[in-house]
């Protein structure tokens, strides 16, 4: 594990897209900055704009109005980046599978590192998700 | 030769400020977790975010002025190292020349002008907003500086220079009188607004403006700002040592005090950050112009009186 990662695992700066969902997972993820999870002391915050992130937690099942937008945000981070997708949408596209305006291959839309499911995804386990992207660094190199 | 070559690069200059600011902003971090009952990042925290910021891919928009762009996070990194040592050199060695006060407000004023300028240049409408608001709280807050840097200069016997304000003060700071207790309430608010942290962080405004002048910025270029923000932490508490509480001593129980007053001014400035929600710009503007530059004109009358 090279020098540089471990200070990256260190400072993973988070952006947040909704890629239509149904805002469920969206509070989950605000939770994890409240005082009971705070994910300051692991050194991840949220910010407020892509060319600041490391990390892009990705919420929704990508219909295919919002898919384009989010390959253009995608495109817009500074690398290295990484892709969470957060929620049962993200991973298996939930109750909407079978719905007509949704994106059938989502991997063609935006790379995904790492999927956290659940509906929403407790967030113990998005700590726990977000940890393990130390392991997709070491693959990386 | 080399010894300035070393002030300016190594102790009160580019890497020692660099160091404590980034541990301030550590403590700022810290306090303001506390504060919210939360428990806050470990203590290299930013020195991790720098690192990692300059490993980072640098974007440069299709839209913006490229060179200015690029230049200015590095124009004002630029100013606030030789600001650093410029208030350095007085605070540890005493040493200073003639009219060194009149460069420091200068450069404080420079760097405002490169946050205008990368915000400006960035092709993005809300830099641009940031921008516009950064010019606009420069307005209203560089009248009350520079009046309450007219305070010492007049308490002081008309000195124009830092390491003769000390001089000044040795036989009692002028934070004991009514007029340089009057600056230094206003000095803080400045420094707040020049360092445009909370209730001042207008031109940045995250929840609003998405951080503003700085949003464009990616990698390297972000970090220089951030660094600059750091050391920002670092030398505007160390002025107000110098101009109202008495500079720092580096002898004895002296080097415990120094510490102290620069620590008291830091953790009111975090607590004043953390308890005061952000004000528009109209009552920035009209807090400053309305109140605080009548207020502190009376400072500078009372300084002319000798109180």
């Amino acid at each position: 594990m090279g020098w540089y990662n471990r200070r990256l695992a260190k400072s993973l700066w988070v952006f947040h897209i909704s890629g239509s969902p149904c805002n469920n997972c969206d509070i989950e993820i605000l939770d994890l900055l409240t005082p009971r999870y705070d994910l300051e002391r692991f050194g991840i915050k949220l910010v407020g704009s892509i060319r600041h992130a490391d990390v892009l937690l990705v919420t929704g099942i990508l219909n295919q109005k919002v898919a384009p937008k989010i390959r253009k945000i995608y495109e817009q981070a500074p690398k290295p980046i990484f892709v969470v997708g957060v929620g049962t949408c993200m991973s298996g596209s939930c109750c909407f599978r079978d719905s007509y305006n949704i994106v059938e291959n989502r991997e063609a839309v935006i790379p995904v590192d790492l999927y956290i499911p659940g509906c929403p995804p407790k967030p113990e386990a998005m700590i726990a998700g977000v940890a393990k992207l130390l392991g997709v660094l070491n693959a990386r190199n | 030769m080399t010894r300035w070559l070393f002030y300016l690069l190594i102790f009160p200059g580019f890497l020692f400020t660099t160091i404590l600011g980034l541990l301030i902003v550590w403590v700022d971090r810290k306090v303001s977790a506390r504060v919210q009952f939360r428990q806050g990042p470990p203590l290299l925290q930013n020195f991790n975010d720098i690192f990692k910021l300059f490993g980072k891919e640098t974007l440069i928009v299709k839209e913006s002025a490229r060179t200015v762009f690029v230049s200015a996070p590095i124009f004002a990194f630029g100013m606030i190292v030789l600001l650093a040592t410029i208030i350095g050199l007085a605070a540890v060695y005493r040493i200073g020349f003639a009219g060194d006060l009149i460069v420091v407000m200068y450069l404080m004023m420079i760097f405002s002008v490169a946050v205008i300028l990368g915000g400006g240049s960035s092709g993005n409408v809300y830099s641009s907003l940031g921008a516009g608001r950064e010019i606009k709280l420069l307005l209203a807050d560089e009248l009350v500086f520079i009046l309450v840097c007219l305070i010492p200069i007049i308490r002081s016997g008309y000195k124009l220079r830092l390491d003769e304000i000390l001089a000044a003060q040795e036989s009692g700071a002028f934070i004991g009188s009514f007029s340089g207790a009057i600056g230094f309430a206003l000095g803080l608010l400045c420094i707040q607004a020049k360092m445009t942290l909370p209730p001042f962080h207008i031109p940045e405004a995250e929840t609003e403006i998405v951080e503003g002048p700085f949003m464009e910025y990616s990698g390297p270029l972000l970090a220089f700002w951030k660094l600059s923000q750091g050391m920002m932490y670092v030398i505007y508490p160390a002025m107000l040592v110098i101009l109202f509480l008495g500079g720092f001593h580096w002898t004895g129980i002296g080097i415990l005090y120094s510490v102290l007053k620069y620590l008291l001014i830091v953790v009111l400035m975090i607590l004043i950050k953390n308890t005061n929600p952000r004000i528009r710009i109209d009552t920035a503007l009209k807090f400053f112009w309305c109140i605080a530059a009548p207020a502190c004109l009376i400072g500078v009358v009372l300084s002319v009186w000798g109180l």
